[in-house]
């Protein structure tokens, strides 16, 4: 597994604090690029809360289209990266190294982006503190009884949990990078590491932080997930109102999160050129853990349309129908399947596909696509409501506008992860130092095999 | 209170065990001196000891306050204004505990947080006696020493291999 070059401190802070120190000119065309479609995003929020939903493609009898589609798919996006570090940290996974960080930062912005888009969506925006039990003289509370409830509080603690899981654990390369600067950004780096020294003491409560917030954050990420599918699964609608929703949804979130973790290590390699740091055997061992995934996403897929099916009931069955055999959302079922297990699992099966870093990139993709098309068919077609009253039959038509809206959230994360590595490194710094510090090279035999030392 | 810190810097890590033996040989107790590194070591390398933390306690005080206000804000939002719906009891169990576990976590990742800081001894406003050369492969041996034994502790950590000693007038 271990195929890692020799690197002394200065060598890893140089490779990966590059960038951090210094600034090429491509980042800033790339940040520009992105701010500018975010800037359209933005705008297209500005002309929802002056208009509210009119200009959107949502009309009776759907009311969730592409915002909450948005919603559910960045919520999963989140998922991965916390679950991938914080298991990797719980069982000491030596390929964590390069991975946890970038993973975790991935879980805050997307999240982030997750939880505005029930906001935009709500229209009146500004009112969200209804959520909160505020107003005392009254005695108006929110109804603790609505999964609308539930959800906030659920968002809330995994991104506070998140944040502050990537804080902590930067505390030791903020130490780094107020040794490495000057003037404000010494202040900026001063401020933010605490004093940081690194004795004996606080290296052992970082690996005990490490152990704690996993082993905290696990059961966060699961019940979050499980928490937005109750947002269709309670409601009557029918092909929503399924028990199995819970675990599909949260094994769904993990199938697209890891891809995009994939998507985003692909893209750290080349931009920075850690080919030190991100390795062919981290590709390798991340495809082999999707195989899994996406065979029990598609158990759990496939389980969803059984039992729409095997009820027998005549308006889950319509939904059925209509989900698999009309357009267009027969033709999303066949993507789904095909770009989502099909020709993603077939290649993984592959060791040189694993570890060919192109393939892998367009592959993560791929899923994710698939990914995204899932939510959507998953979600609309059962507000069709194809069955009863046909004046009340309607095709939903998504607008210009929410097309932007869903263009600018990935440029939003984009900027984000690209903001986020100008000021600090993606990956944990002085957790490579005490790979390389540990590694060790053992004879069996005639061959000599990495090792790794560990307590 | 000592009122001169020393700071010895090392390239190697067996410079610093060899440091510590002689500090402790010297009569240095280990609150009064410290290793700083830019890699964490395996607990124990330099032979130094690290003081028993209680960060165990943190998360479950924290998870007994997340869940008393996920409490408060769920029971004792439908009980200050009763309303019967459908003759079904007037506290939702179910929902109640979704909302109370999400309270519990938070409160328990919080304090989570806050218990590592305290016991890392953080915030901690000025760095006193360092080298930035810690973070890029170097290892301090940080001693605390009455002025009288200054000079004969800066000898100690030179004769242990010390590439560099700094000193300061203020405490550690």
């Amino acid at each position: 597994m271990q195929e890692r070059r020799v690197l002394n401190e200065a060598q890893i802070n140089q490779g990966l604090l590059g960038f951090v120190l210094k600034t090429p000119g491509w980042f800033w065309v790339a940040a520009l690029v992105l701010a500018t479609v975010v800037a359209g995003m933005l705008t297209s929020i500005v002309v929802m809360i002056v208009f509210g939903l009119g200009p959107t493609g949502l009309n009776r009898p759907v009311f969730w289209g592409f915002m909450i589609v948005n919603f559910v798919f960045w919520v999963g996006i989140s998922h991965a990266g916390v679950m991938i570090s914080s298991i990797l940290r719980l069982c000491q996974a030596e390929w964590r190294r390069p991975v946890t960080r970038a993973a975790e930062v991935l879980t805050v912005f997307s999240l982030a982006t997750a939880a505005s888009f029930p906001l935009i969506h709500m229209g009146r925006m500004w009112r969200f503190y209804w959520v909160f039990p505020f107003d005392f003289d009254r005695m108006i509370w929110p109804n603790v009884r609505s999964p609308l409830i539930w959800d906030p509080s659920a968002i809330f603690t995994y991104l506070t949990g998140a944040s502050l899981f990537v804080y902590m654990a930067l505390l030791p390369d903020l130490g780094i990078l107020r040794d490495r600067t000057t003037g404000w950004r010494h202040t900026f780096y001063s401020i933010l590491s605490l004093g940081w020294r690194g004795n004996p003491r606080q290296f052992k409560l970082q690996f005990l932080l490490g152990v704690l917030l996993s082993g905290l954050i696990l059961p966060v990420f699961v019940s979050v997930h499980s928490i937005v599918s109750w947002d269709f699964a309670v409601s009557l609608v029918p092909a929503w109102h399924a028990t199995v929703f819970a675990p599909y949804f949260v094994i769904g979130a993990v199938h697209s999160g890891v891809s995009a973790v994939v998507t985003m290590m692909a893209i750290l390699r080349w931009a920075f050129k850690w080919e030190d740091f991100i390795r062919p055997e981290h590709f390798d061992a991340l495809g082999r853990l999707l195989i899994a995934v996406a065979t029990t996403w598609l158990y759990f897929f496939m389980l969803d349309v059984w039992f729409g099916i095997f009820g027998g009931e005549s308006r889950e069955l319509s939904v059925m129908e209509q989900r698999i055999f009309e357009w267009p959302w027969g033709l999303m079922f066949l993507i789904i399947l095909t770009l989502g297990y099909i020709v993603p699992v077939s290649a993984w099966l592959f060791r040189a596909v694993r570890r060919n870093i192109g393939l892998m990139f367009v592959l993560s993709i791929l899923v994710n696509v698939s990914m995204w098309m899932e939510r959507l068919w998953l979600i609309v077609p059962g507000l069709q409501n194809k069955e009863r009253l046909p004046f009340n039959w309607n095709l939903y038509i998504p607008s210009a506008l929410e097309i932007m809206l869903v263009i600018g959230s990935f440029t939003l994360v984009m900027l984000g992860l690209l903001i986020f590595s100008k000021l600090f490194p993606l990956i944990p710094v002085w957790e490579q130092k005490e790979g390389q510090l540990l590694r060790e090279e053992i004879q069996i035999g005639r061959r000599r095999v990495p090792a790794i030392i560990r307590e | 209170m000592a009122d001169r810190t020393l700071l010895g810097v090392y390239k190697e890590p067996d410079n610093v065990a060899d440091a510590v033996s002689r500090l402790r040989q010297a009569g240095f107790g280990d609150n009064d001196f410290d290793v700083l590194s830019g890699t964490p070591y395996p607990e124990g390398t330099f032979g130094e000891q690290v003081a028993p933390h209680r960060l165990f306690i943190f998360p479950l005080i924290g998870a007994i306050c997340g869940f008393s206000v996920g409490l408060l804000i769920t029971a004792g939002t439908q009980l200050s204004y009763p309303m019967v719906t459908g003759g079904k009891p007037l506290l939702a169990i179910p929902p109640m505990m979704i909302i109370m576990y999400e309270g519990t976590m938070l409160g328990a990742i919080l304090f989570t947080v806050i218990g590592v800081i305290f016991e890392s001894r953080l915030p901690r406003f000025s760095l006193g006696v360092y080298d930035t050369r810690i973070t890029e492969g170097y290892i301090g041996v940080l001693v605390a020493c009455p002025p009288e034994r200054a000079g004969y502790t800066e000898q100690l950590l030179r004769e242990a291999g010390a590439e560099e000693v700094k000193s300061d007038q203020r405490g550690a």
